[in-house]
């Protein structure tokens, strides 16, 4: 029943956009299968760097993000300097347009005099960006787990760091992967970011087709091949969060 | 006073756990307010008394998942409130068990019950395995070796919880209301576990709720009144004849509330002196 309400719906709008004055303009500047084909092996080959990015990236974060969210977390004013570093930095990189981290990497390091390699630079911002991110959402699941565990691991004869590896950790990372691919799942996104400093990616290669025809299909297939790419995980996501919900359910029986 | 009897007719060693005017606070709040206490080897200790009273706080300074705020532990001769004493050594020398089990729910029991020997004591995989298998066997649990924590009822999660701090081969076990948390029809499998500990000559220090079986098992019984040790004595003499009127009070409130059982009620209601643990010399 609600897939034929859906197409019913579907169906309805489709017709109006259509018979819309302007859909031939629309269609012939956004849409056209000609300009289409002509980008497509151009802009598929881009994509190639965005792929690359977001999962060298996505790695890089899952280990820089734990190691800052465990610095967070360590107990003990021997620790504090530690603890001070960890927030101000979350709080720069979290606190700053992404926008404005690519820039500052990508044009303003090698203009010290380091390497000008794009590519490096827009994939370290992206990790700077997010691993701040992630880091939160680790925090948020080692505080989730009750501090019995660790009394538990620590009263065995446990060292704060055992307790953390074997104990805390393990559970935390359970609870934080639904929030941990809707960080990813920006973190695909901004990939198109780096585009800014010069990374031919598939959003820059969009950019360049549309400039040599005016035709905007270019950044549409663009557009497309982002949501062929984020839309499974967002699926995947709600997935992750009802089989949880169905579990809680089972145990609570 | 190193081989004396204790009132469980079991036979005391040297002394194996000093607590010296040891106080600890809260905030404001002042939990501990001077608690001196001596444990000998092969001695089960109860402390009993209201909830708040500072019995868990105690505990838990014992192996110093509380730092104190004054006062000494030393543990088989050793302080170990010493400045610089490493602390993970001395914890893996005292087990203890909670309430609420605490088991690790992403680990299969026999896991949970490796994990330590393992990773502290770096015992290797097999042979920690087999020692846990073993003890999991004698307490009657092998079959659920490789369930997980919440496939298993509340005793045998408690049972299991004594057989994780008993993989370490601690010197000194101390329980923190182990059965509060257990259905009424659980609790006596998991005393049970304690019982045959006490008979094998386990040290213990056990915060309980249960009158009972404190009056059964201890050698000595604590009554905490607001952070002090009211009175002390073997159960004989606190259940039939305490000296303070604060512990006949308490007393007087868990017989009205059902919770005394077993001799502890004989003692208080009647003053009997015969109880089977004094004439039996225990194993």
């Amino acid at each position: 029943m609600s897939i034929v309400s859906t197409l019913f719906v579907v169906a309805i709008l489709g017709y109006i956009v259509v018979n819309l004055p302007g859909w031939e303009r629309v269609q012939e500047s956004f849409l056209n299968p000609k300009y289409a084909a002509a980008a497509w092996p151009k802009i598929w080959a881009a994509f190639g760097r965005n792929v690359a990015l977001f999962l060298m990236a996505e790695v890089l974060v899952l280990i820089l993000g734990l190691l800052v969210a465990i610095m967070r977390s360590l107990k003990g004013p021997l620790f504090t300097p530690i603890r001070g570093f960890a927030i101000i930095y979350v709080d720069v990189f979290r606190g700053l347009p992404g926008i404005l981290v690519v820039y500052v990497l990508g044009l303003g390091l090698p203009a010290l005099g380091l390497p000008a390699n794009e590519f490096f630079w827009g994939l370290l911002a992206l990790v700077l960006i997010y691993s701040a991110y992630v880091s939160e959402v680790y925090r948020a699941g080692i505080e989730s787990v009750h501090p019995s565990q660790d009394a538990a691991a620590r009263s065995l004869g446990l060292s704060q760091s055992q307790s953390m590896r074997w104990v805390v950790v393990p559970q935390a990372v359970r609870r934080i992967i639904p929030p941990l691919l809707n960080d990813f799942i920006g973190l695909t996104k901004d990939t198109a970011l780096v585009s800014l400093i010069g990374v031919v990616e598939a959003f820059r290669r969009g950019q360049i087709e549309y400039a040599g025809s005016f035709n905007f299909t270019p950044i549409v297939v663009t557009g497309v091949l982002f949501l062929v790419l984020t839309i499974p995980m967002s699926r995947f996501v709600d997935w992750l969060v009802e089989r949880d919900r169905k579990r809680k359910m089972a145990t609570a029986q | 006073m190193s081989h004396t009897t204790g009132a469980s007719g079991r036979t005391l060693g040297a002394e194996a756990v000093r607590i010296e005017g040891v106080h600890k606070s809260f905030g404001d709040l002042e939990v501990l307010k001077g608690i001196d206490l001596v444990v000998h080897e092969h001695e089960v200790v109860c402390l009993i008394g209201a909830s708040g009273s500072g019995k868990s706080t105690l505990l838990r300074c014992v192996n110093l998942l509380e730092p104190l705020k004054s006062g000494r532990v030393i543990v088989e001769g050793q302080e170990i409130t010493a400045p610089g004493i490493d602390i993970d050594k001395i914890r893996r020398r005292i087990g203890i068990v909670f309430q609420s089990y605490n088991l690790f729910p992403h680990m299969s029991v026999v896991d949970n019950i490796t994990l330590a020997p393992r990773r502290v004591l770096k015992t290797s995989k097999d042979e920690a395995k087999s020692e846990a298998m073993s003890l999991l066997k004698r307490f009657g649990l092998e079959e659920k070796a490789d369930q997980y924590p919440d496939r298993l009822s509340g005793g045998q999660q408690q049972r299991v919880a004594i057989v994780r701090a008993l993989a370490m081969k601690p010197e000194l076990l101390l329980l923190d209301e182990i059965t509060s948390a257990l259905d009424p029809e659980l609790v006596a499998e998991v005393l049970d576990v304690i019982r045959e500990l006490a008979e094998s000559g386990m040290t213990m220090i056990i915060a309980t709720h249960e009158m009972g079986f404190a009056g059964d098992i201890a050698d000595r019984i604590c009554f905490l009144e607001q952070g002090q040790i009211l009175e002390e004595g073997p159960p004989t003499r606190i259940f039939g004849d305490p000296q303070q009127p604060r512990t006949r009070e308490f007393l007087q409130r868990v017989i009205e509330s059902g919770r005394m059982g077993g001799h502890a009620t004989k003692h208080f209601e009647h003053d009997t002196m015969s109880r089977p643990g004094m004439t039996t010399p225990g194993t």
